[in-house]
């Protein structure tokens, strides 16, 4: 059966920015699924807001657009491009929701579109609670009890039938975004409520509980012909009661026996057959009671997923490029296992033991609740493999580089008192920092006490639970003890067990022989977790393994357990007595990835890792990938010649390089990609004698050892904000008086500004000092603190240079529409600058290459500009991989990362004609993106912190149309009537008035305030008054929550105003309208919403992405 | 398994590897082979095709749902298998069906078994160099070697003999709670004489449930007395060994071609196959998983399907006598055959499952449709 030959052309939609429950792993599927449909032959058309992926790139398709995902733009694409077919199900829930709207609105029919992958009926059936229970019921499978409410009162009237606890599963959303466990009578209402907020159709399904029965996924596939597989199962080791992309998974399933598992693919298959799923993956979940095997249906996504980028990393078996073959009319028994050469028409059998762990950053977010549910927090996660249950787990902790060598104690670490005195606890480091009993290194309980307070710690999820339960077997509590308090099998907690009995192996042994290091080894036992069990370094027991001979070998990842041969060298580290690596004799480049999505570090480094792959293989190299990451491209067995999927520490890395170093020539290794990942690993690996390709070790220390960068500055005559350091709070209290407030305050050596803060009196500094130097304790840096001058009302500006060592090239200057003060990744950033006069732009590039020749910057360069009164300060210098690489490259059409990869191997810009471009003829804007929704009482202000897990990318003719382009691909659409509410800090009360007046033009009427509405009365403009909350009701949030209000501009300064303010910003959220923070950001809004006005309310000017490059190198030729 | 103790797997051809015992105390011969499936163990310990054969799992952990009452293949239930080779087996045996732990059950019925090994290590030797001869247990590697030498080649081998029932009998256990299958229509019991060559429990408990009233009888039971129970129709089961050395029931199947429609799995298969003139041969390590895809020559469709057979039918020596009804997607090898004159047909895999996906399940369903018309 050949392929559909009635469809030439295939609109392809991505997954947007990336946001918790949707990151990388739809790069991932896209970039397949378009690889595979080009491969095709077909031409298709790629519609993704998000510039960080690479599915994006230009080269991959003939046209890509990188456009808002929402009906009116999407139409405009159709009309435009009249593709025959849409194929909804690579981009995650949101393609498949844009495939829906898009079908009602008539747009699909109306152009004859055909969708593929997904019928209607079938997204549908899969994704109305209430369809699918009927539908499995019809396949004679049971689903928990369940009743569809649209009202607290119809949810009660269930939860009192059933009885406490009750599931909420909001329907249509992604993420299980707004469910929740409702506990008792008393949590009712509050959380039904916001379920019913968070579903675009305001039903929320109220569901029997199965908290703590045992819980798997299948990955299947299915063909037009009915032919069927299960790619992978995966069980999780938290029972239900967790959101699956919160839990620590193992694949294959570990504790069901083959009659009871055929049970489940039986129940996979009739499900996939009821729905109506014709052709691609799927992933069906499961519950199966421990004590009667009971089993239940739970959910059903048609369409790829987290879970089948995972089972694809799992297995070796590409499910998206599968999938996207199928959905043009290819059967599985046409395509062939790339690994292996034989029929994709077969069931992946592994002989490994993969384990997912996932990443939380509630560090990140003040106020949040650590406790897990069925709404998804994560942010990211890592994937290891390894023979043995144990050695896969242990490699999965030390991979999520929370600070742990592997299974290790918490006990010391963590203040078990304050965590049950209040589970939601966290820092809170933007506004009120209270003097909050912080984990810090206290001493650990009586041995009794703690006992009982791990006891009661186990019994409640949390991101480090795991870890608890293994302290809690430290202490002697037994394990039918703990599987009555976790409800995790039996069979997970034995083999936790036998880790923790190991530890005390390791401690006792009388010396550390090979069998003793080689077993540690096999259970997964890290160098570091060995060196601490016996007082040691993890160079000393390096140089003991290495001595005794134990080193790790190199299993492959095949799909089929050795039956056949594989091809692919995507490698896994293990301790076996054969290594299947065999390297090549080429010359070689290993690239380090990025490791787990974190705030601060997320798709942005994996774009950039995945280009220095494409640049070095460009120049004939070979490549080899090291990460952990599951979701991403650069762990695609097809991006890079070799792929280690292994964690990212210096032991894990030095085994790589040992074994490619065996054959062959290892020119280096590159640590500037993957973010701060592999640069924390670049001393450690320097000194164990690996090379490192580009900028040195010691230029990246000059940028960011202080003292030596303010020598630097020194020398080329640049200025900074005025700085000192400080080592206690005394020293913090006494430089920020030398410097005058406000000051910006954060620990040295940190992540996405991690516990930065600005301080605008002593009373917030002396809060802050104690939590950023507990901080930086866990971020294992040291403990001093950076006290920099905070330039008020700034413009920031973000350069990109590449540069050889000679010459240096800017890539793109941004300038930032927020002043400076908010993170650079949480601010809009604009490309070209809009607003700065040509000879500070000038000026700001002086420096930029100033500062990349006087540093020897081979590769990429970073650095923050203030722009204060004219003068120019540099706040930081980044000499690697920043995160605006990719927006960069994908606004001006120039791959940067690649051009740096090329230079790190010795190529000059020179010799790859590289050299200063005209700005391009079209303005871009990056648009962040937060994760607020997710986290119930967390504040949404901005500050110096990074809080965004994504970002999309505005392009249009000039700034007002790309702002409005990037506020809609975000999420928000711009009223064009009704009320808006406008409260300021003094200082921005002359420029509201200006917005309230432009806001007026357009037809608004304004409500502001006591102050603000004194100051816009005086300058007569008719406003009405509100009440502030403390005012008393009615008041603004009263106003927002009864749908009065359609657009919010808020601006504070310093603590106590912020915490006023709050609730009119956590209201304005769950209200889903446009608020600003920022006047800067308000002004960019009323700019868009006047063009929009004078243009009319339909205006779509679409492009492609390679239409605005070719428009933009034909003005510069012409 | 508190005290471990060192032990060893020798291959015949020298290759040794380390482990700790488990399992019965002593030392093990057969022919080592590999199966892929990464659940279904205590199925594969009780196939009594498995016979003569030390089966290594390629999945890592092994053991930890424990052993249940329910998921015996054996008839005799009872382990098959003349060695066990895992790489982690578990201590603990983690189930809500499960009786007792994998060690236990082992120890109990004398099995010799091996943990710690690196497994892959072997399937990659299995598969480079072809199925040969090892020997496990704690004895010196040296000794185990030459055990291994000197245990005889499968080739040649009628190991059936060594299966099958001492005498006929009846079958009449089905599947209870797990079965699958549809009910069948109509309230008439064909009766299927089914020659056991050491068949699977779970093959008997699909045709009750397909409606037949099941008789097992030896392998050596002859075509007379095997019409003489007047079947209805006659079962070839699955086995063990060599089919050419199985040459008595070559003749009896011979025999009763033509004379009542014949249904085969497996052995059954390659019997079958060559009663009608066929040859067979030895592939060079066998199919041994659940994830096996074969293609329905007529429907066209896919099948996963398990299978465990070193043997195989040559399909193209059957030109003229039996047409070709299924082949596998990877070696293109002879699945399943068709001999209409005859009213006979068979898979080479085991469309009962157990371990293994319930894909070819309609192959009973078939043959009941074959007996009514």
């Amino acid at each position: 059966m050949p392929r559909r030959d009635d469809i030439e052309k295939i609109l392809l939609i991505g997954s947007g920015p990336i946001v918790i429950g949707q990151a990388c792993e739809f790069d991932y599927s896209g970039t397949q699924g378009a690889k595979a449909l080009t491969g095709l032959g077909y031409d298709v058309v790629l519609v993704n807001s998000n510039p960080a992926t690479i599915m994006t790139d230009p080269e991959l398709v003939r046209r890509t657009y990188v456009e808002p995902i929402e009906v009116a733009t999407l139409t405009a694409i159709i009309e435009r491009e009249r593709p025959d077919a849409l194929l909804p199900t690579l981009g995650g829930q949101t393609a498949l929701n844009a495939a829906i709207a898009l079908h009602e609105s008539g747009v699909l029919s109306k152009h004859g579109v055909r969708l593929i992958g997904a019928q209607i009926d079938a997204i549908r059936k899969a994704e109305d609670r209430q369809l699918f229970k009927e539908a499995m019921d019809r396949a004679g499978l049971e689903c928990p009890r369940s009743r569809h409410a649209g009202s607290v009162a119809e949810a009660r009237d269930f939860a009192e039938l059933t009885g406490y606890p009750v599931i909420l599963r909001p329907s249509f959303t992604m993420g299980g975004s707004g469910g929740g466990i409702v506990r008792d009578a008393a949590e009712l209402e509050a959380k039904v409520a916001w379920a019913i907020a968070q579903s675009p159709t305001r039903q929320v399904l109220v569901e029997e509980s199965v908290v703590g029965w045992k819980e798997y996924e299948l990955e299947v596939i299915r063909d037009k012909n009915d032919n069927f597989i299960v790619v992978c199962t995966i069980e999780n080791i938290d029972p239900m009661g967790v959101h699956t992309g919160d839990s620590i998974t193992v694949a294959p399933a570990m504790t069901l026996t083959d009659r009871e598992y055929q049970r489940l693919r039986d129940a996979a298959r009739a499900v996939m057959h009821e729905i109506g799923v014709e052709t691609g993956g799927s992933n069906v979940q499961f519950a199966v009671d421990p004590k009667t095997g009971r089993m239940l249906v739970i959910e059903m996504n048609p369409r790829v997923s987290r879970s089948s980028a995972l089972a694809s990393k799992a297995t070796g078996y590409p499910i998206a490029k599968i999938a996207a073959k199928l959905a043009v009319g290819l059967t599985l028994d046409e395509l062939e296992n790339d690994i292996t050469g034989t029929s994709a028409a077969f069931e992946p059998t592994i002989d490994y033991v993969v384990v997912k762990w996932p990443r939380f950053a509630f560090e990140k977010f003040p106020g949040s609740d650590g406790r897990l549910g069925t709404q998804m927090k994560s942010v990211g996660e890592a994937m290891s493999i390894g023979r043995t249950f144990c050695e896969a787990l242990q490699k999965a902790a030390r991979s999520l580089e929370t600070g742990k060598a592997g299974l290790t104690s918490l006990v010391g670490i963590v203040d078990y008192r304050a965590l049950l005195e209040d589970p939601t606890a966290a820092r809170d480091l933007v506004h009120d920092a209270p003097p909050m009993a912080r984990p810090r290194a206290s001493a650990p309980p009586p041995a009794d006490e703690l006992s009982a307070f791990l006891e009661r710690v186990v019994t409640q999820p949390t991101a480090d639970r795991l870890f608890h339960v293994a302290d809690a077997i430290r202490q002697g509590i037994s394990l039918e003890r703990l599987h009555a308090l976790t409800a995790i099998d039996p069979w997970f907690l034995e083999q936790l067990g036998r880790i923790v009995a190991h530890e005390r192996a390791i401690h006792q042994a009388p010396e550390l022989d090979a069998r003793l290091l080689l077993e540690s080894k096999r259970l997964g036992f890290s160098d570091v977790q060995i060196a601490r069990l016996r007082g040691l370094t993890e160079g000393d027991v390096r140089e003991a393994r290495s001595a005794r001979g134990v080193h790790a070998v190199y299993g492959r990842v095949d799909t089929c357990a050795a039956e056949f041969v594989a091809r692919t060298p995507y490698l896994y580290s293990t301790w076996e007595t054969e290594s299947e690596a065999e390297v090549s004799d080429r010359k070689k480049v290993v690239i380090l990835g990025g490791g787990p999505n974190r705030i601060g570090q997320g798709i942005e480094f994996d774009y950039c890792c995945c280009h220095a792959v494409f640049a070095l293989r460009e120049l004939g190299l070979e490549t080899v990938m090291v990460n952990c990451n599951p979701e991403t491209v650069s762990t695609d067995y097809d991006t890079s010649d070799r792929l280690y999927f292994e964690p990212l520490t210096l032991e894990d890395v030095l085994g790589i390089c040992r074994e490619e170093a065996q054959r062959g020539e290892l020119l280096g290794v590159i640590v500037q990609f993957g973010g701060q990942t592999p640069l924390k690993l670049a001393v450690p690996l320097e000194r164990a004698g690996i090379r490192l390709l580009g900028t040195t070790a010691d230029a990246i220390d000059r940028a960011e050892d202080r003292e030596r960068f303010d020598a630097l500055l020194s020398k080329l005559k640049l200025e900074r904000p005025r700085a000192g350091i400080a080592k206690g709070a005394p020293e913090a209290k006494r430089i920020a008086a030398d410097i005058g407030y406000p000051v910006l305050v954060r620990p040295s050596y940190v992540l996405g500004g991690r516990a930065m803060m600005i301080c605008w009196d002593e009373a917030e500094l002396d809060a802050y000092v104690e939590l950023a130097i507990e901080a930086a304790r866990e971020e294992g840096g040291s403990q001093t603190l950076l006290i920099d001058q905070f330039l008020k009302n700034a413009i920031e500006v973000d350069v990109d240079c590449v540069a050889d060592g000679r010459r240096a090239v800017i890539g793109g200057v941004m300038q930032h529409i927020e002043a400076a003060g908010i993170h650079s990744g949480d601010s809009t950033s604009v490309l070209p600058p809009f607003s700065l006069a040509p000879s500070v732009v000038a000026e700001i590039e002086h420096s930029t290459r100033a500062l990349a020749l006087e540093l020897g910057v081979v590769g990429l360069m970073n650095v923050q500009f203030a722009v204060k009164d004219g003068k120019v300060y540099v706040l930081e210098v980044n000499p690697r991989a920043s995160r605006t690489v990719p927006f960069v490259s994908k606004s001006t059409g120039r791959p940067l990362a690649k051009i740096a990869a090329k230079v790190m191997v010795g190529e000059t810009l020179d010799a790859l004609g590289v050299k200063d471009e005209p700005v391009p003829t079209h303005v871009a804007v990056k648009e962040s993106v937060f994760p607020f929704a997710k986290f119930p009482g967390v504040d949404t202000i901005l500050g110096p912190e990074m809080r965004s897990t994504g970002e999309v990318m505005g392009i249009s003719v000039s700034l007002p149309l790309a702002f409005g382009k990037s506020m809609a691909a975000s999420g928000y659409s711009l009223p064009d009537h009704g009320r808006a509410f406008i409260s300021v800090q003094d200082d921005d009360k002359p420029a509201a008035c200006d917005v309230a007046r432009r806001l007026r033009n357009l037809g608004f009427s304004i409500v502001a305030t006591g102050g603000t509405a004194q100051e816009l009365e005086n300058a007569r403009i008719p406003v009405e008054r509100i009440n502030k909350v403390l005012d008393g009701s009615p008041h603004v949030v009263d106003a927002i929550e009864a749908g009065t209000i359609q657009v919010v501009v808020n601006t504070t300064q310093g603590a106590k105003a912020i915490r006023d303010s709050y609730s009119i910003r956590r209201t304005t959220l769950l209200a889903n309208i446009p608020y600003f923070t920022t006047l800067s950001a308000a002004r960019a809004a009323v700019d868009a919403m006047e063009v929009r006005f004078v243009a009319g309310r339909n205006i779509s000017a679409v492009r492609s992405l390679q239409e605005w490059h070719q428009r933009s190198r034909r003005a510069t030729s012409g | 398994m508190s005290a471990t103790r060192r032990a060893h797997l020798a291959l015949a051809d020298g290759t040794l590897f380390e482990g700790e015992a488990f399992g019965a105390e002593g030392a093990s011969t057969g022919e080592v082979v590999f199966t892929t499936g990464m659940t279904g163990y205590q199925e594969v310990l009780t196939d009594p095709s498995y016979t003569g054969q030390i089966v290594t799992m390629t999945a890592p952990q092994i053991g930890n749902t424990g052993i249940n009452q329910e998921d015996d293949e054996a008839v005799g239930c009872r382990p098959q298998v003349a060695g066990f080779v895992v790489r982690d087996a578990s201590p603990i045996a983690s189930n809500w069906r499960s009786k007792e732990t994998l060690n236990a059950y082992l120890a109990r019925h004398g099995v010799v078994a091996i943990g710690g090994v690196d497994t892959r290590r072997l399937t990659r030797i299995i598969r480079d160099r072809g199925a040969q001869n090892g020997a496990i247990g704690t004895e010196p590697p040296d000794v185990l070697v030459d055990r291994a030498r000197r245990a005889p080649s499968m080739e040649g081998l009628d190991l059936a003999a060594r299966v099958t029932p001492q005498a006929p009998y009846d079958f009449t256990e089905g599947s209870g709670e797990w079965n699958v299958l549809p009910a069948p229509k109509g309230g008439d019991r064909p009766r299927v004489v089914a020659m056991d060559f050491g068949a699977k429990r779970n093959i008997f408990r699909c045709l009750v449930e397909s409606g037949f009233n099941v008789t097992a009888v030896p392998a050596t039971t002859s075509a007379k007395d095997i019409l003489a129970r007047s079947p209805d129709g006659i079962f070839l089961s699955s086995g063990p060994g060599d089919p050419a050395a199985v040459t008595y029931a070559i003749a009896t199947i011979r025999e009763l071609l033509g004379k009542k429609p014949i249904f085969g799995i497996c052995l059954g298969h390659q019997l079958l196959s060559l009663a009608l003139g066929g040859r067979t041969y030895k592939l060079k390590f066998g199919h041994r998983g659940l994830n096996q895809p074969v293609k329905d020559l007529t429907t066209g469709r896919v099948e996963i399907t398990t299978q465990n057979h070193g043997f195989v039918v040559d399909i193209d020596s059957l030109a003229g006598r039996a047409r070709s009804t299924h082949v596998h997607l990877n070696d293109g090898t002879s699945e399943g055959l068709e001999a209409p004159e005859a009213r006979a047909f068979s898979v080479q895999y085991h469309p009962e499952a157990a371990a293994g996906p319930h894909d070819a399940l309609y192959l009973f369903e078939r043959f009941r449709q074959m007996i009514g018309s």
